[in-house]
């Protein structure tokens, strides 16, 4: 492993009102590693991914990219660091074309650059553009041209997938990606992760699916009730390992 | 191709298409029913484009505000207090400053509305009502219910009055707003930003779009849209006074959300609201020509309005 983890998480606090609901998580992430964050319903998993995203600003502790502590202050600025994420609501603008959602805020536009917001939506361009990557991903859909919100929702989740695994240069972020979708569509998520790792890609996948995280997992990072409950390598723990740590029916680290 | 018709046929963008079947309907039954009075006439059609010419680019900048997501009530009060600054600084200090004040005036209103939506989180429909009033005062207080008269030729031609043959200067002011006003919502980052923000808010934080700003310089374009509706009413009439565009807000609200543009935002169409407000223009025309009152037109205003957002809700629950 050359230098320091892409993404590390030092003691992590995040409150709503009263309720805490991270209470000092730390874990790093390996390059070219996928880590499964689980936990039961509430434990934390998707605020942490919200702090990672930009759109949540954490209490306490930091976050280090490439062994740098960032102020991760907007979705724009994660973006900028080369993390990318799917969220569980998809993030997908409905009315929007499956193109337009792809470059959603990346928009190929022609003009000088002090045009802003006025430059020139080159949009030949980012259809031909969205067509090659979601193919290249395997990603199947009717069009580029269709609406999202006309597409079935494993549809809608390859977009959304396929919009992150294609700009995603560093880490990807996958919140429960395959919480709506079926076996087969299943299978496709876990080559896109798979061949994420293999181009050097760190994905923190945030799973129920416990076949799923066994299948593409390195590591897995426990939470329960806001704290990491166990840090493990998946090759020397097996499903009832995992569901002990989630319940609280053991701790451990390897 | 056939997927494609279908799907359009099923309905999934009516509301796209309702505005061109009525455009065509409206034309066609006034085109029988007061063929005797030259309602097809070149002169007439030309009349109800430069009566509308307002209304038109009013709403075409309540597009950008509705696509946003948003609404603004007080367009209607900005087209006054726009139309009297105007013409006040042009008496005092020449046509380039009145023409900035002017826009100005549009530019604030949108300023304070966009920020106060967002600053205070009130529904930009009461933030815009309370707007609507404060303008209104301030239209009437300005010069003490006062008419300004104008009298100054360049502006009065080029805002409203002045013709080539038999093209009035108003109907190249539509033509030039929707062609301003399409490519900006269609072919720019901006108008991208603009849909993607009004249709799913939280996705555009996401994916890191400014939303505020966005909604901010929606509603700035709504105003200065409806200051320059107010700019042509006060070039037409020669002069302005606080009484301009005071019964105009419904006609503005029914033109651009019969034209497709989507009250929930998400959805905006220039074209459709032009659309929308020529038949508006057509509907007071022909009522007139029919011999109907304005109160009479007023009550087929509002059954408009009522038709055009029951068809707008029964979309959205689709």
């Amino acid at each position: 492993m050359s230098g320091a983890p892409p993404l590390a998480v030092r003691g992590i606090e995040k409150a709503f009102g009263a309720l805490q609901v991270l209470k000092g998580v730390s874990f790093s992430l390996e390059q070219g590693q996928v880590l499964s964050l689980l936990g039961d319903n509430g434990a934390g998993k998707s605020t942490l991914a919200k702090c990672v995203a930009g759109l949540y600003r954490p209490d306490a502790g930091r976050i280090e990219i490439d062994g740098r502590p960032v102020e991760l202050d907007s979705p724009q600025r994660a973006r900028d660091l080369g993390i990318e994420t799917v969220h569980q609501g998809l993030a997908l603008v409905p009315r929007l074309d499956v193109a337009a959602n792809l470059f959603l805020n990346r928009e190929v536009a022609r003009g000088p650059g002090w045009l802003g917001l006025l430059r020139w939506l080159d949009k030949r361009e980012m259809y031909a553009t969205a067509e090659r990557v979601l193919q290249e991903l395997g990603v199947r859909i009717p069009s580029v041209r269709q609406p999202v919100e006309s597409l079935s929702g494993g549809q809608r989740q390859a977009v959304a997938i396929g919009r992150a695994v294609a700009w995603g240069r560093h880490i990807v972020i996958l919140d429960e990606p395959t919480a709506a979708l079926g076996v087969e569509q299943s299978r496709q998520v876990n080559e896109l992760i798979k061949s994420l790792r293999g181009q050097g890609v760190s994905v923190l996948l945030i799973s129920h699916n416990m076949q799923h995280v066994l299948e593409v997992s390195d590591r897995a990072v426990v939470l329960r009730h806001g704290e990491v409950a166990g840090d493990v390598r998946i090759s020397e723990v097996d499903q009832r390992d995992l569901v002990e740590l989630i319940t609280g029916a053991a701790r451990r680290e390897t | 191709m056939i997927t494609t018709l279908r799907r359009h046929l099923r309905g999934d963008r009516l509301a796209g298409y309702v505005v061109y079947f009525g455009f065509v309907a409206i034309l066609l039954f006034f085109a029988v029913a007061l063929r005797d009075v030259g309602f097809l006439s070149a002169q007439n059609l030309m009349n109800i484009v430069r009566q509308t010419t307002p209304v038109t680019i009013m709403a075409i900048g309540m597009v950008f505000a509705m696509s946003t997501g948003q609404i603004d009530l007080s367009v209607g009060a900005v087209v006054a207090l726009a139309a009297l600054v105007t013409a006040l600084v042009l008496r005092e200090l020449g046509l380039p400053l009145a023409i900035l004040a002017g826009l100005a005036v549009g530019a604030l209103v949108g300023l304070v509305n966009g920020t106060l939506t967002i600053a205070l989180r009130i529904p930009s429909l009461l933030v815009t009502l309370g707007t609507m009033g404060i303008v209104a005062g301030l239209a009437r207080s300005i010069t003490g219910l006062e008419a300004v008269p104008i009298i100054d030729e360049a502006y009065t031609f080029a805002f409203g009055s002045g013709a080539f043959g038999l093209v009035s200067v108003l109907f190249l002011w539509t033509v030039g707003a929707v062609a301003v006003g399409h490519l900006l919502l269609n072919h720019t980052v901006f108008g991208r930003h603009v849909l993607a923000t009004g249709g799913d808010p939280a996705a555009a934080v996401a994916a890191g779009i400014n939303t505020v700003r966005i909604r901010i310089l929606a509603f700035m374009i709504c105003g200065m849209a409806a200051a320059i509706a107010g700019m042509l009413y006060a070039g037409r009439l020669h002069g302005a006074r606080y009484t301009l565009g005071e019964a105009d807000l419904l006609t503005v609200i029914a033109a651009t959300v019969i034209g497709g543009t989507s009250l929930f935002g998400g959805r905006g169409s220039v074209i459709g609201a032009v659309l929308g407000s020529w038949i508006m223009g057509i509907l007071n025309n022909g009522l007139i020509l029919m011999g109907f009152s304005v109160s009479e037109q007023m009550m087929a205003r509002g059954t408009i309005l009522i038709l055009a957002v029951a068809l707008s809700l029964r979309e959205a629950k689709r």
